[in-house]
């Protein structure tokens, strides 16, 4: 811990102390989450989200270990054992809802987290490693989320498993047979049903062992805030708690309160109708469409519509159905870079008033227009609209952002946190 | 070196998405989308309302025991109910002995075997069993359909898009006749022989012949005129209770949870006031 002026945990009774000499576990919870872990006094609700999805976390595992106990993977029984947790097993329909709808939520906290972290600089230095973390839990979440959605063995869990592994035989060679020994068999099936089901259930502990390091890594330089200023005095910080247990604690309500009004009044609301039809090998929906939180993705992957080769010789070198995969996967990917690529001092978006504009007129809308098109049937106009917000956001990671990086002047910086809030310079015993 | 490196993915990546772009306008231009007669004559289900809608929705036991009656003396013909018990019937509002008189009474009989030579045979239901299926098997099922197969109905609300509207509009929905306009805009899409028109049904011709032909089909209990209209919607009610029957639980708790969330809510929100007032922000 960096702060000289964090609180020190000090044992109240002779239990504590007890326990503190030999196994500092309550020493450890508050200088994570306690007093003794000082925050930026300046935070917006934009910082609640971090919590929100350690919540969301554990409502799925919660509600996941309870369908455990009642799912059967198999071809012909795990439709019906999902129906049988609907339908006879105590208060099954809510642990199912909760679950079912849990992951969306788990998705939409984790997207305006990353958005925050996107638009106040958190990747920049020195968090680099808490955003590289921040982006395999992502990749983790999404692996997960997929082979959640297989486990009903609806239509679209059925065909979604066939599209998805299908990306896999686009790599050349190699392709075919690594998407078999994916699936243990030629198509989706018990082998393939059974080993998500193992895997699904592993992954979101793989994902809190993460989420440890990146808290981890959280606590060496301690939180960013709106300002993207580094904290420089005590007057900067509050400790966590009770300042952002409170503020957190208010943020989980208005959170639940969305979350249980989808869950238990339009619990199908972002489910699609086909997955309530068993999977069917032998008949293929009229529409493929991903759970919502991947369409932005699948949009792209749909968007690559040309193969790469020599101009007029009929040589392709790069098909466009690869390409889409290549970029599909590169979408999340060079998030990775990310840290590098923005190179400006500057991390807040609220000074950089060039990277603002690129970010809200840009980004923003290509992304709501993937995620949008995604959705959509292969018609002309939503090839072409997905085909430029893909161009733009590739361009923006990519190409635009390290320009700006380098030809904007960013706007005058506050000296200090305390001077941001309160208007009056900061104040230090040594300065 | 890595902004390098992506910037250089970069316009190879956007580069071919915009080469891809103008591949995706000329070939619209050169080949315009051919439009189809399920694209143009489709209808979206109508706009009828139930009285379990919404946040505060309750089922009409009345209407689900009616709708019962139609699926009873109609649909249950074809098409199966699997995922149902005669036991969940009590939740339409029938006591013990009319549950069990139900199943008793029900026209297919469940499948068993004989105690004494162990030949398969039938015996009447009894409140545990499931629904028994028209059919034995999908080979049967198709055999007396014209090859078509009649779905199992007990999630048949929840598996298309605006499911009770969607069953009620689709009951109604047959037509004689196809439009003229169709058939001169499109002289292919003739509707086949032994398929039916039917305009909320996805490609327009459903293997399925209007199952409610005439009103006074089935004759309710409760005295309510049984036209058309009134069975299918009956029917859609039912078909949604069977595809979610718990839920007047689901929202009757709902209003608990929240209500109990707003309080917590309003408590946070003061606390954060309150431990935050001496505190600039």
């Amino acid at each position: 811990m960096s702060f000289p002026w964090a609180n020190e945990y000090k044992p109240q009774n002779a239990v504590t102390k007890w326990v503190d000499e030999r196994l500092p576990l309550p020493r450890l919870v508050y200088n994570a989450v306690g007093a003794g872990y000082p925050v930026p006094r300046n935070l917006n609700y934009f910082w609640n989200f971090g919590v929100l999805a350690g919540v969301a976390l554990v409502i799925q595992i919660v509600t996941g270990i309870v369908l455990a106990m009642h799912y059967y993977a198999s071809v012909d029984g795990a439709f019906n054992s999902v129906e049988h947790i609907m339908r006879d097993v105590n208060a099954g329909w809510f642990i199912r809802y909760a679950h079912m709808n849990g992951a969306s939520f788990f998705f939409i906290v984790v997207y305006i987290h990353i958005f925050r972290g996107l638009f106040y600089g958190s990747y920049k230095a020195p968090r680099e490693m808490i955003w590289l973390l921040g982006v395999v839990i992502f990749l983790l979440m999404m692996a997960t989320a997929f082979m959640g959605y297989v486990l009903p063995w609806g239509q679209m869990s059925f065909w979604g498993a066939q599209v998805i592994t299908g990306f896999f035989s686009a790599i050349p060679l190699v392709g075919e047979p690594l998407r078999q020994l994916l699936l243990g068999g030629f198509a989706p099936d018990q082998a393939a049903l059974n080993r998500f089901f193992s895997l699904h259930y592993l992954l979101p502990f793989v994902i809190a062992g993460v989420i440890i390091l990146h808290v981890w890594a959280l606590h060496i330089p301690g939180s960013s805030n709106p300002t993207g200023v580094s904290v420089k005095a005590e007057q900067d910080t509050v400790p966590f708690h009770p300042y952002y247990t409170a503020k957190d604690g208010f943020g989980l309500g208005v959170f639940l309160i969305g979350f249980v009004a989808i869950t238990f009044f339009a619990p199908n609301l972002l489910g699609h109708p086909d997955n309530y039809i068993q999977a069917n090998p032998l008949s293929t929906p009229a529409h493929i469409v991903p759970e919502w939180y991947f369409l932005p993705f699948y949009a792209i992957l749909k968007a690559f519509t040309v193969n790469f080769g020599i101009p007029f010789t009929g040589i392709v070198l790069i098909e466009a159905k690869l390409m889409g995969v290549l970029a599909m996967f590169g979408s999340i990917l060079l998030l990775f870079f990310l840290p590098w690529l923005d190179t400006s001092p500057v991390r807040s978006g609220h000074y950089r008033p060039l990277f603002r504009k690129f970010f809200w007129y840009g980004l923003i809308p290509s992304l709501v227009v993937l995620t949008y098109c995604g959705a959509q049937p292969p018609y002309t106009q939503w090839v072409v609209l997905s085909q430029i917000a893909a161009a733009y956001y590739f361009a923006h990671f990519l190409i635009i952002l390290p320009i700006v990086s380098r030809i904007e002047r960013p706007l005058p910086l506050p000296n200090s946190i305390t001077e941001a809030v309160t208007g009056k310079p900061l104040q230090t015993a040594t300065a | 070196m890595v902004r390098l490196i992506a910037f250089l993915v970069g316009v190879f990546f956007s580069g071919m998405l915009l080469i891809g772009l103008g591949d995706t306008i000329i070939g619209a231009i050169k080949e315009p989308a051919v439009p189809t007669a399920e694209h143009e004559f489709h209808k979206m289900p109508l706009a009828e309302k139930f009285p379990h809608d919404g946040p505060l929705g309750k089922y009409d036991k009345g209407q689900l025991q009616r709708g019962l009656k139609v699926y009873a003396e109609v649909c249950s013909a074809c098409h199966s109910l699997k995922l149902v018990s005669f036991r969940d019937f009590a939740a339409l509002g029938y006591d013990e002995e009319q549950v069990k008189a139900i199943a008793k009474g029900w026209k297919t009989e469940v499948p068993s075997i004989n105690p004494e030579t162990g030949e398969p045979a039938t015996r009447p239901g009894i409140p545990a069993d499931r629904i028994p299926s028209p059919f034995p098997n999908e080979v049967a099922a198709r055999a007396a359909n014209n090859n078509a197969l009649p779905p199992d109905l007990s999630l048949i609300t929840k598996a298309r898009a605006n499911g009770p509207a969607y069953v009620y509009s689709l009951l109604i929905g047959y037509e004689e006749t196809q439009p003229a306009e169709l058939l001169k805009k499109f002289p292919d899409a003739k509707t086949p022989d032994g398929l039916h028109y039917n305009p909320y049904f996805a490609n327009l011709n459903i293997a399925m012949a209007a199952p409610l032909a005439a009103d006074d089909q089935v004759t309710y209990d409760d005295g309510t005129k049984a036209t058309k209209a009134q069975m299918a919607k009956d029917v859609a009610a039912f078909l949604t209770w069977t595809a979610e029957p718990k839920m007047e639980n689901r929202k009757s708790a709902g209003w608990a949870a929240l209500g109990f969330l707003i309080i917590f809510t309003v408590l946070a929100w003061m606390s954060y006031k309150s431990i935050w007032a001496d505190k600039k922000h």
